[in-house]
């Protein structure tokens, strides 16, 4: 298959999910400009990690504006795959592809350490390939990562299983203590109603790799791999 | 020569611009003239300690510079050694102290974004930060809110622009509450036969202005901020402190590197302490040059700015460059694609003199020389404070040994300079760049070198206690614990980078400190093996005549040959055997334990033979390469105790230790004898381990077993490992958000 990343002004991890892409799979990886106006013929774009446009006015407020939100636009309503992480996710948001809202953590800190997450919802791209209950060891990294949504939407998203991860602590209990930044219902990722748009705060790409931690993260771009395979058949 | 609207350049103006009566006798002298309104800055700038480097710049050479490895010394933004497979780290650590005293956030900041720009400036792709802070203590007025600040502003800027902050070091000291000291380490990867230096040359070559516009932002933080001692009108400078922006460094940064791909570039600098004056004369004076510089064609960000602002303003992320002529248009369409200004605002000479004009009139006309290596260079006056004597003097006799040592090694695991740092990196992005093999928080950091087997390990730093109480030996010690710092992570010294942080050099205690410090890193430094490549030196750091304890950081940078041998601190599995490599001695002056638990800071800091350090290193390293180790951790600060306590908390596990007699109790387990190494092996791994030491003849005990959930030293402590591990991990956040 064929992913995609973009490169927006101030994405920062967009070189390590290009690397642990690399890594992972013989795939086809293209960069794309955040000034370009199609995707390359990507099977699923990722909007990756980092401050776009210097997280100046709200996170993602800015990049939602780049010539290529119009190409992930029409990919993800023609039922295409996209994958948000962290940045990615608040720009997705922004954007209006997927519900709610990040803002500044409860604890009005950035926060960098690894967390546990359970899949709480299998009909999605990042968890087409995972057992649900499944527990993955991930690393957060961000300042804005507190989800927000209105009690109905909130409601709505969980009676549609649209919440696809959650924080837990090592007994896979989703408590206050395993919720790094407050976030509504520990929530960690959430998903569009047809599954193929998904956001996530933590960072799949940085735990691809024994030597520098947990492999867990593999699980969310096989799943993905799953999802495009089977959408493609 | 003079400027209209300027009345004739004098002594007192001089004052203003911070020279001397004689500096500017000397100038005028030099000139032959009266200087005129802007060159009397431009000397005020470039003759000021913080750039001139005009109290160290004699005693500095005596630094031991060369090695096989070294491929770049000090003299250029950063220095840059070989890491094999045709690579270099390029590196260097600066001090932000003034301006993150006066305002941490931005102080702090731009300290991170400053020493980036020497990084990437060379060729480099930043790859790692580290940073070594020292604050007063906790409860001194202000000091909750520098702590937070500083470490917010480290974190925007690091954060935002994409590196990993992978280690460095905190300490609380009294000395430090009218002055902190923020010093910031980053290290890029470059292609070895691909890095940039910052010299100007070729007649006729355009020299280009890149970044951000120029406002009045930083004007003098250079020379009066960081080169005069902090009084109580330290909020009045607050716009001498620069402001940070990130993002726009962020966008410098990958242009910069895509431009660096090409062939353009004849020497490229950025514009640091400064500004435009020193980043143009330090590159005509490095090519041999001379320079015209318009300085109404330099991007501006207000109107009514005037050629004095232009020259001394320290507005952040600008660079520099001379581009080869013909190229112009190539440059301006790299940084046009990452939406940043380039302009081409003057050309290099061949006079050797710097001019500079203002819609088309000469304001300033200087020889290169005159401002760089002509600058003055003094021998101070030195001599030994008369109270070190006393400060040295401690009779152990008259301490008793400790009574409860369970409840003593609690009170050290929450202590300041003990507990966890993780409220502190925690709020750091430490995995950017997909490379962070051991994270913040062990001895050293450990990052993979992309593309090959190798890796590098990082540490900062230096135990102030040893240097006020002895500062040649404490500025020895702290170049042989960041080279044990190194080893304890398997991974061989290369070279160091210094910041060398003092009082007022005016004060001949303070020059006689600095000497002693000198002295002490070369004679590490030449034992050891590990060049100075790159550093800087921080004066004034001095309010209300009180000066801070000597603090020369010392950055160590090892290498791994084989990244997957790294070793780490934490026990790994219950039935492994503990052991101690190296002599616990009868040492407590200086001790960590002796400050907390009996506010005694006196005495000698311990003892060091550089001959058993550096078979102390031979024997971790090669069992490191054997793989015979499942744990080293260096024994530093808190001692044995507090080491071992360390290598439990990683995975909650348990000890049982026996220790032997002969040193009295508080030393064997709070002592802080140097060239230790506590490390775990599995059981059918020790008799290779011992005959390792043998051959060194570095003395190894085994002390006992990793098991169970509680630290046990048999006759002396026994504790939960959770509960000591809560203790220590929670200290850090009670002292500072209280």
């Amino acid at each position: 298959m064929r992913w995609g990343v973009v490169t927006f002004p101030g994405s920062n991890d967009d070189r390590d999910t290009r690397s642990a892409l690399a890594r992972l799979f013989d795939d086809e990886v293209v960069s794309l400009w955040h000034k370009d106006r199609d995707l390359g013929g990507s099977d699923c774009v990722v909007l990756p990690g980092g401050f776009s446009y210097g997280d100046y006015l709200r996170a993602g407020a800015i990049a939602r504006l780049s010539p290529i939100m119009d190409a992930v636009g029409t990919h993800a309503r023609a039922g295409g795959t996209v994958l948000g992480i962290c940045n990615g996710f608040q720009v997705l948001c922004e954007a209006g592809l997927l519900p709610g809202a990040l803002v500044m953590n409860r604890g009005l800190r950035f926060v960098c350490r690894d967390v546990t997450l359970r899949v709480e919802s299998l009909a999605s791209a990042a968890t087409a390939s995972c057992a649900s209950g499944d527990r993955l060891r991930v690393p957060i990294k961000h300042g804005e990562g507190c989800y927000v949504t209105s009690d109905e939407a909130l409601a709505r998203l969980e009676a549609d299983a649209q919440v696809i991860f959650r924080y837990v602590d090592a007994a896979g209990e989703a408590g206050a203590e395993a919720n790094p930044n407050g976030s509504a219902h520990n929530v960690a990722g959430v998903r569009s109603e047809r599954g193929n748009v998904v956001g996530m705060m933590p960072h799949p790409e940085h735990a691809v790799d024994p030597l520098l931690g947990s492999t867990d993260g593999r699980r969310v771009f096989e799943s993905i791999r799953a999802w495009v395979g089977r959408s493609g058949a | 020569m003079s400027t209209p609207g300027h009345p004739p350049m004098t002594a007192a103006l001089a004052a203003e611009q911070g020279l001397t009566a004689e500096e500017f006798a000397r100038i005028v002298e030099r000139l032959g003239r009266a200087p005129t309104f802007e060159e009397l800055a431009i000397f005020g700038v470039m003759w000021s300690e913080h750039c001139s480097y005009k109290s160290s710049r004699a005693f500095l050479r005596g630094l031991p510079t060369e090695g096989p490895c070294v491929l770049q010394g000090p003299g250029e933004n950063a220095g840059a050694v070989d890491i094999g497979d045709g690579l270099a780290a390029v590196f260097k650590i600066e001090s932000h102290n003034h301006p993150s005293f006066v305002e941490p956030f931005q102080g702090a900041a731009t300290g991170v974004g400053g020493i980036l720009r020497d990084v990437f400036t060379m060729g480099a792709r930043p790859v790692a930060i580290l940073n070594s802070l020292r604050f007063g203590r906790p409860e001194a007025p202000r000091m909750s809110h520098l702590v937070r600040g500083v470490v917010a502003g480290i974190a925007h800027y690091g954060n935002c622009i994409g590196v990993a902050t992978v280690g460095g070091d905190v300490y609380f000291d009294a000395g430090y509450d009218g002055n902190i000291l923020v010093n910031a380490f980053a290290l890029g990867i470059a292609p070895r036969d691909r890095i940039f230096r910052a010299s100007a040359a070729g007649v006729g070559n355009p020299v280009m202005y890149v970044g951000a516009r120029t406002g009045r932002d930083g004007i003098h933080g250079a020379s009066l901020l960081a080169s005069a001692a902090l009084d109580e009108s330290d909020a009045d400078k607050r716009p001498a402190v620069q402001v940070g922006d990130p993002f726009c460094e962020k966008l410098l940064l990958e242009a910069c590197l895509e431009l660096m791909r090409a062939d353009h570039i004849v020497g490229i600098q950025d514009m640091g302490a400064a500004g435009l004056t020193s980043s143009s004369l330090e590159m005509a004076g490095r090519g041999g040059a001379g320079m015209l510089l318009d300085l109404d064609r330099v991007p501006m960000r207000e109107t009514g700015m005037t050629p004095y602002d232009l020259l001394l303003s320290e507005s952040q992320e600008r660079m520099l460059l001379v581009a080869r002529a013909g190229s112009e248009e190539a440059v301006r369409a790299v940084y046009a694609r990452w939406d940043l200004e380039c302009v081409v605002i003057g050309h290099v000479t061949d006079d050797g003199v710097f001019r500079a004009r203002w819609h088309g009139d000469e304001v300033c006309s200087v020889p290169v020389r005159a401002l760089t290596d002509e600058a003055p260079v003094y021998h101070r006056p030195a001599a030994a404070p008369s109270d070190l004597e006393a400060r040295q003097r401690l009779d152990l006799g008259g301490v008793p040994d400790v009574a409860d040592a369970t409840a003593a090694l609690g009170r050290l695991l929450e202590s300041p300079n003990l507990c966890s740092r993780a409220w502190v990196y925690e709020q750091y992005d430490q995995l950017v760049g997909a490379g962070t093999v051991l994270r913040p928080g062990g001895d050293a950091a450990v990052i993979r070198i992309d593309g090959t087997r190798r890796g590098l390990a990082l540490s900062v730093d230096c135990n102030s206690r040893y240097t006020r109480l002895d500062p040649y030996l404490g500025a020895l010690l702290a170049v042989v614990e960041g080279a044990r710092n190194c080893v304890a992570v398997g991974a061989t010294p290369l070279a160091v980078s210094d910041c060398l942080n003092y009082g007022n050099p005016e004060r001949p205690h303070v020059m006689w400190e600095f000497q002693e410090g000198i002295r002490g890193i070369r004679d590490a430094c030449v034992a050891l093996g590990t060049p100075i490549v790159s550093g800087n030196v921080s004066f004034y750091n001095e309010t209300e005549e009180r000066n801070i304890p000597p603090t020369p950081t010392i950055a160590m940078v090892g290498l791994l040959e084989d990244v997957e041998r790294h070793l780490q601190p934490s026990f790994l599995d219950a039935g492994d055997v503990v052991l101690l490599l190296g002599q616990t001695r009868a040492e407590l002056g200086g001790s960590e334990y002796l400050a907390v638990l009996h506010g005694l800071e006196s005495g000698s800091p311990p003892w060091i033979d550089l001959g058993d350090e550096r078979r102390l290193h031979r024997v971790v390293l090669r069992a490191a390469a054997e793989d015979l180790l499942r744990s080293a951790h260096d024994v530093a600060d808190g001692g044995l105790a507090v080491a071992i306590a360390e290598s439990c908390f990683g995975r909650g596990l348990g000890v049982r230790i026996e220790i032997e007699g002969g040193v009295r109790r508080d030393a064997a387990l709070f002592g802080e004898s140097q060239s230790r190494m506590l490390v775990s092996a599995r059981r059918g791994r020790v008799k290779r381990l011992r005959e390792l030491c043998d051959a060194e003849r570095v003395p190894c005990a085994v002390l006992g077993e990793v098991g169970g959930d509680r630290l046990v030293v048999t006759g002396h402590v026994d504790a939960s490992v959770e509960e000591l591990r809560a203790r220590w991990r929670s200290a850090f956040g009670r002292l500072i958000d209280a």
